[in-house]
């Protein structure tokens, strides 16, 4: 009995030091799917926040004091990302990194414009994350009307005169993203044969394969994420249809090629220029690499995300959210990712996305667009 | 034509998928009259066994196929059952004789466990496989192209919901355990009276209901290429439906419910919106049980006096 009460008291203790540790540190958070379907986004967004904290802080910190950085985990789930950015709130964290999934960061950024957050997302593309003019929201990847503007393009180039078809998964990013890319197909004139949504987490896809086989289908893009996109993918193969895939940014993962199998070879999809070849990004993807850990997807993004608030908040002498996103979307930011400019609504200024391929071998490679 | 076979494949197979899994929900039922609402996970459990023995099999360097397949069956649908003997041991035998919802709250219970477990254990990112069963048969060139094709992982899932089905009903209908598991389904206190003993009879039936979720795992695995914590709970779902739309306790009921769940899913979304496939499957099954409230196979409860 005295030992539990001697036990009890040193965890007391230490609780208490860890709390006053804590307060001379300035908190800040990464936020994305760390478990679930998503959960190989929610690693690379955490793999690029913990380096993005460790380089910041062996730097010196920011405003004389160190970056503690926190991690949570919405699961991809709109009431769960809600929940996480209330108490992120309620901690009174000044800056979250996040959300990935659209569905995700748009309910979050209103809980964080309640509580005085301010919220930069390095993977939601949905338009109407900085549509809705909220004070607090930036975002350091494109959106999903320039995304289908390019997916368009490539399809409109090269499939033009065959079958198109498109399918979302009904989600906020899905969604959004096939009717972007439908819109910006039928104002070039190519009209798909085939609209239809399935639900996220589905498995079975053959009912909608063999309406593709049907209706000699050519090129059918996928508004949804990876797992999905490969399971599509491999039924395809296994009853014979040879169609070319075409997707968004959420096939960035290695993860897609190993679900796909040999089935990946040949997959398109759009994503912005592979950010591991930039100059600006050489030194801090060497120090990915001594780690083992390949900066790939949205890795890069979300640690030039948090060197765009950090910078933001060394100019502005404070880390009072509306100062800090004033200061952000009046200045140009040199990040890993090139220098970087936000409009008034927390878009970036200079886009491009462009056409990756993904090879048998399981790595995926920029293509021209122009189909050369 | 050609599409329309096609689509009915396409159905049969997944049907038979949901079949497998909806027996367990159905024997139980008929047994101990209490719904396992562990089972969708006990089915995630033998999907996850049989992934880790195929690596271990390979990682030894085992490249005859048919022979893992063998191993990997056997070792699931071995490990898998005792999860199921534990789940009946720790979760509901204490709880029999209790008031009847008790022990359907204990599996709602053991079903957030074995879900959270595996997460905790296993991950919660999807573990995916390289194709083991590939190629198939081309049964027919349309005329327009169109090519109905039959691969050998659907010819094996089939195939082996039919072997299995015939052995269970054999084993019901015509062997001491089978009599057993009648008798208990009657009377339970009567049955013990003559020398049955129930909890062992009961054990059993949660022993070969989770052997078949293991089988029916070890063929989602073969046949979607991935398994993942969560999948218990949706293939959970639609199995006890089938099983409900195919009269719950019955087992012929339960296939023939899990072919018709698939065939209405698959057909819906062929000739109509992928969208609402859910929403057609369920209106079936409302419809079915305003005309058949015991099912289609069900017997009408007898009121026991």
């Amino acid at each position: 009995m005295k030992s539990l009460k001697l036990i009890g008291l040193a965890l007391g203790a230490t609780l208490a030091l860890s709390t006053t540790a804590l307060a001379q540190d300035i908190n800040i958070a990464v936020a994305g799917p760390m478990t679930g379907g998503e959960s190989a986004f929610g690693r690379q967004m955490k793999n690029g926040a913990e380096q993005a904290v460790a380089d910041i802080n062996a730097a010196g910190g920011v405003l004389g004091k160190k970056l503690a950085l926190q991690v949570g985990d919405d699961a991809c789930d709109p009431k769960q990302a809600r929940s996480v950015a209330e108490k992120f709130a309620s901690a009174k964290i000044p800056f979250v990194a996040g959300h990935f999934c659209s569905s995700s960061s748009i309910p979050a950024s209103e809980a964080y414009a309640d509580g005085n957050v301010l919220q930069i997302t390095p993977a939601s593309t949905n338009p109407l994350f900085t549509e809705r003019k909220l004070w607090n929201v930036a975002r350091v990847c494109g959106r999903d009307d320039q995304q289908g503007l390019i997916a368009a393009d490539y399809i409109v180039k090269n499939y033009k005169g065959k079958n198109v078809a498109i399918l979302n998964d009904k989600t906020t990013y899905g969604k959004g993203l096939a009717d972007e890319t439908k819109k910006a197909l039928n104002k070039a004139g190519v009209t798909e044969k085939m609209f239809e949504s399935y639900n996220k987490g589905d498995k079975d896809f053959n009912a909608i394969v063999s309406r593709l086989k049907r209706d000699n289908i050519d090129l059918v893009f996928v508004g949804g994420y990876h797992q999905e996109s490969g399971l599509i993918l491999r039924q395809m193969r296994d009853q014979g249809l040879k169609t070319v895939l075409m997707a968004g940014d959420a096939l960035n993962d290695k993860e897609f090629a190993s679900i796909a199998g040999p089935a990946a070879e040949g997959t398109l999809f759009t994503f912005g220029p592979d950010p591991r070849n930039k100059p600006t990004a050489k030194e801090i993807v060497a120090k990915f690499k001594a780690k083992n850990i390949d900066p790939e997807g949205y890795t890069l993004y979300t640690y030039a995300a948090m060197q765009v608030w950090t910078k933001a908040v060394a100019k502005v002498g404070s880390t009072d959210p509306k100062k800090v996103m004033e200061a952000i979307k009046a200045g140009e930011w040199d990040t890993v990712l090139g220098k970087m400019g936000f409009d008034a609504k927390g878009d970036i200024k200079a886009i491009d996305y462009v056409v990756y391929k993904w090879d048998a071998k399981g790595n995926y490679t920029e293509i021209n667009p122009k189909g050369s | 034509m050609d599409y329309f076979a096609q689509q009915l494949i396409n159905g049969l197979v997944l049907g038979s998928i949901y079949g497998l899994i909806a027996i367990g929900y159905t024997m139980v039922y008929g047994i101990v009259g209490m719904i396992n609402f562990a089972h969708g996970d006990i089915f995630m459990i033998g999907g996850f066994i049989a992934l880790i023995t195929f690596l271990i099999l390979v990682s030894f360097g085992l490249t005859a196929i048919p022979l893992i397949l063998l191993v990997v069956l056997l070792v699931s649908m071995a490990i898998t059952a005792l999860y199921g003997w534990t789940v009946e041991r720790i979760a509901y035998r204490p709880l029999r004789h209790s008031f009847r919802l008790a022990p359907m709250l204990s599996a709602i219970g053991m079903s957030f466990v074995l879900t959270n477990y595996s997460q905790v254990a296993q991950g919660a990112r999807v573990k995916p496989v390289p194709p083991i069963i590939t190629g198939g048969y081309t049964l027919h060139e349309g005329s327009g192209g169109f090519v109905v094709q039959l691969s050998n992982i659907q010819i094996i899932v089939v195939i082996t919901t039919v072997v299995l089905l015939a052995l269970f009903t054999w084993l019901v209908s015509s062997t001491r355990l089978g009599r057993d598991m009648r008798a208990c389904e009657q009377d339970q206190t009567m049955a013990s009276l003559l020398g049955v003993d129930v909890d062992r009879t009961i054990s059993m039936t949660f022993v070969i209901g989770a052997a078949l979720a293991a089988v029916a795992g070890m063929m989602y695995l073969l046949y979607y290429g991935l398994v993942d914590f969560f999948m218990g709970f949706v293939a959970g779902i639609k199995a006890f439906t089938a099983a409900v739309l195919g009269g719950i306790g019955s087992l012929p009921g339960a296939m023939l419910g899990g072919l018709l769940i698939g065939l209405i899913e698959t057909l819906w979304s062929a000739y109509f919106s992928v969208e609402y496939k859910d929403v057609a499957a369920f209106s079936i099954l409302i419809v079915v049980l305003i005309f058949l409230p015991t099912g289609l196979l069900g017997r009408p409860e007898v009121e026991k006096v």
